[in-house]
């Protein structure tokens, strides 16, 4: 008995955690499969566009800044170990661009975006708004899961691209004003490094971080409880899912990417 | 003709529904009484499909539910929901007009937002609350928008559930007036849920009361006074003694 109490435990997380693998994949193959089919819900579309990409601008650009500044003096500071402060520019570009570029912004889109999307759409559900849609002849999954997957798929990797940019220019700043670098050499040194699979790469990750995310906020609000503490456990799941799935992609992503 | 046979649900261990049997004639207001969490609500949502039973047979004029085409089925309803259920993201026109705007039966926007004045007309709104959002409306008002959403695409059946919950005695009376007249009006079939007893006797033509999953009993308005069933009796005087069971 006191063997079995643990394997019972075991197992029966085992199965669970296999069943909302298998709900997961479940709802993520019937959202690609209505990415398809008519009607498409253009200003869904657009208003999600908006609300994940362009609103997402201040907290991505500004977490890529202080990101790429930082990543600036320790680069500085851990190079000067061994003589190779020059170094700087073309790490911050290439850790920038295939690394914390992708993961930071995802991750604070997580924060913002899957959290939000959760919390409206478990809303929806708690009051009745999802059996309206229903009822109105409106698929739910195609009226709100496929525009705010698809949007984010889209948004997330242009947000990259931007929070790219911003990082750079995050520790250029730093380069120029605290140690010492001439703007010049510090932009030439960025360019002439910076490979296109470089970038691409992290606009890659960034796709699949914004499907994560949209896809993770739309499953936990639909699956949400009732009441407030329903839709508020549904929007804690998204986050934490989203933010997990983001850092276990990134690293298959990586592998695939870099070592294949 | 709704006609609902044997039809059972069940969550989990919790039996909700233990073979409902009920018959809705054309044109006709059928209300279902019974108290709270005696499965009124579970009973509407099989019959549209947003529940699946675990058993037993629904047919809308001769047609199985579970096996007819969604859209085109659904088309057929309007229903207005407890809490209004209105879109928050959605201007009140674009709520009332959603079917009109969006699938099969789709209009040009100035042409649907004039259908939706129209409705919200009929149901004593002015179109100075058309571009109001649903947070911005009292509770009555955002009963009276779901009634418009209800009706706007003219179906041949209209649920109600629970369509005076929330509301003042006096609003409640006019809400049950509304839906009494366009009912009429429409010559819709309709089915309404609620325990509350002036609206069963300003909407009703038959009643059916739904307690410990079944049937209790079911007849013409007319007779509810003196049905004979003590169960009825109980729940129609709300009387804290008989035989339902009153937790105190």
């Amino acid at each position: 008995m006191i063997l079995t109490t643990p394997l019972e435990f075991i197992g029966r997380n085992t199965l669970s955690f296999l069943a909302a693998l298998g709900r997961v994949t479940l709802f993520a193959l019937d959202t690609l499969r209505q990415m398809f089919l008519p009607p498409f819900y253009l200003r869904e579309f657009g208003v999600s566009l908006l609300q994940i990409g362009w609103l997402s601008l201040p907290v991505v650009g500004l977490t890529a800044f202080f990101t790429g500044g930082a990543l600036a003096l320790q680069i500085y500071s851990g190079g000067a170990r061994f003589n190779a402060e020059a170094v700087v520019p073309s790490i911050v570009a290439i850790g920038m661009t295939r690394e914390l570029g992708p993961v930071l912004g995802g991750l604070m889109v997580a924060a913002r975006v899957a959290s939000s999307i959760a919390a409206e759409i478990g809303t929806m559900k708690v009051t009745e708004q999802i059996d309206a849609l229903v009822t109105l002849s409106t698929n739910p999954m195609r009226y709100l899961t496929v525009p705010r997957v698809l949007a984010a798929t889209l948004a997330v990797p242009v947000l990259v691209a931007v929070g790219d940019a911003i990082g750079i220019m995050g520790g250029y700043f730093v380069g120029i004003n605290r140690l010492d670098f001439n703007s010049a050499a510090y932009l030439k040194n960025t360019v002439d490094f910076l490979q296109f699979w470089d970038i691409a790469s992290g606009l890659v990750k960034g796709a699949v971080f914004g499907f994560i995310v949209a896809l993770m906020g739309c499953y936990y609000g639909m699956r949400s409880g009732r009441g407030a503490q329903g839709v508020g456990r549904a929007t804690k799941s998204a986050v934490v899912a989203s933010s997990v799935l983001i850092l276990a992609a990134n690293y298959v992503l990586t592998e695939v990417f870099f070592t294949a | 003709m709704i006609r609902l046979n044997d039809v059972y649900k069940s969550f989990g261990n919790n039996a909700v529904l233990k073979g409902i049997d009920l018959k809705v004639e054309k044109g006709k207001s059928m209300v279902i009484i019974g108290g709270s969490g005696t499965g009124k609500s579970v009973t509407l949502k099989c019959v549209l499909g947003l529940i699946s039973p675990d058993k037993g047979t629904i047919l809308v004029d001769g047609q199985d539910a579970a096996r007819a085409e969604r859209d085109a089925f659904l088309a057929r309803f309007g229903m207005l929901f407890q809490g209004g259920a209105l879109f928050d993201s959605l201007s009140v026109w674009q709520n009332v007009a959603f079917r009109l705007l969006n699938g099969a039966l789709k209009r040009p926007p100035e042409e649907a937002r004039q259908i939706a004045i129209d409705k919200l007309g009929r149901v004593g709104l002015g179109a100075d609350v058309a571009d109001k959002f649903p947070a911005e409306l009292s509770g009555g008002m955002q009963k009276r928008v779901g009634l418009a959403r209800a009706i706007a695409a003219e179906p041949e059946i209209i649920f109600f559930d629970e369509p005076t919950t929330g509301l003042d005695p006096i609003m409640a009376g006019v809400i049950n007036d509304l839906i009494r007249e366009i009912v009429v009006e429409m010559g819709a079939t309709a089915m309404t849920i609620t325990h509350d007893m002036s609206s069963v006797r300003a909407i009703a033509d038959e009643v059916a009361m739904l307690h410990e999953g079944v049937i209790q009993w079911s007849g013409p308005i007319a007779n509810i006074d003196h049905s004979g069933d003590p169960y009825l009796d109980q729940f129609i005087h709300g009387r804290a003694e008989g035989p339902i069971e009153a937790i105190r």
